[in-house]
């Protein structure tokens, strides 16, 4: 199963490519993949810049529990989740999830089911930089 | 027993500094733990919640400490 896998947090920019070329199978009729950006608003309040931190090696296992359970349960072939850490500018991309399968279905399921269960589970936090301060953000909506 | 203890997040900002080493007694449970966490910095019940884990595992309130753990505090998490 392991090798069905390809999990990343790293202080590097994401590639797409990199996702995309991991879980491209010739069995597979579909590929999914989601890209998240870091937005300019919250709440209408312009956001300058964010910072994402880890505890690391939990991140880690948390990140591969994800991807064990989501070839478990939806029949996937393979899927990489990788997550930036560090200092991210408006527009740039914090997280990646690519899957691939025989069938589509399997593969939104499995993608939407990677990046909702990354959001509630892996110990990432991000802080959101406005022009009058700093604020973690402990939501996950 | 010794507890080696990781904030992160939002608790790293409210105690100051990580890791903390704690002193406690055999047979700590995380629930007490989180109790004498929340002695120990009042400003903690400020967090909406947070969740511990134990050497990178997420803790249920019954495990119970053994020497030489490492704990972290997880505030909310707000990846992706």
């Amino acid at each position: 199963m392991e090798n069905r896998i390809f999990i990343k947090l790293t202080e590097d920019q994401l590639s797409l490519d990199e996702c995309y070329k991991f879980v491209q199978d010739n069995s597979c009729g579909g590929l999914a993949l989601f890209v998240g950006t870091v937005r300019n608003n919250t709440k209408k309040k312009e956001v300058k810049a964010l910072e994402f931190s880890a505890y690391e090696p939990m991140a880690l296992k948390e990140m591969k529990l994800i991807a064990r359970r989501a070839l478990e349960l939806f029949g996937i072939e393979k899927i990489a989740i990788h997550h930036a850490i560090g200092n991210l500018e408006i527009g740039e991309v914090p997280v990646i999830i690519s899957v691939s399968s025989a069938h589509r279905e399997a593969a939104f399921k499995a993608c939407q089911f990677a990046i909702d269960t990354l959001k509630e589970t892996v110990p990432i936090w991000k802080k959101e930089f406005f022009e009058d301060g700093e604020v973690w953000v402990n939501a996950h909506p | 027993m010794k507890i080696e203890t990781l904030f992160f997040g939002m608790s790293r900002d409210l105690v100051g500094h990580s890791p903390i080493t704690f002193e406690l007694d055999e047979g700590v449970t995380v629930k007490i733990f989180r109790e004498i966490l929340l002695k120990n910095y009042p400003l903690f019940s400020e967090l909406d919640s947070f969740a511990i884990a134990v050497n990178e595992f997420y803790a249920e309130d019954a495990f119970v400490l053994s020497d030489k753990d490492t704990v972290a505090i997880i505030p909310p998490v707000s990846g992706g």
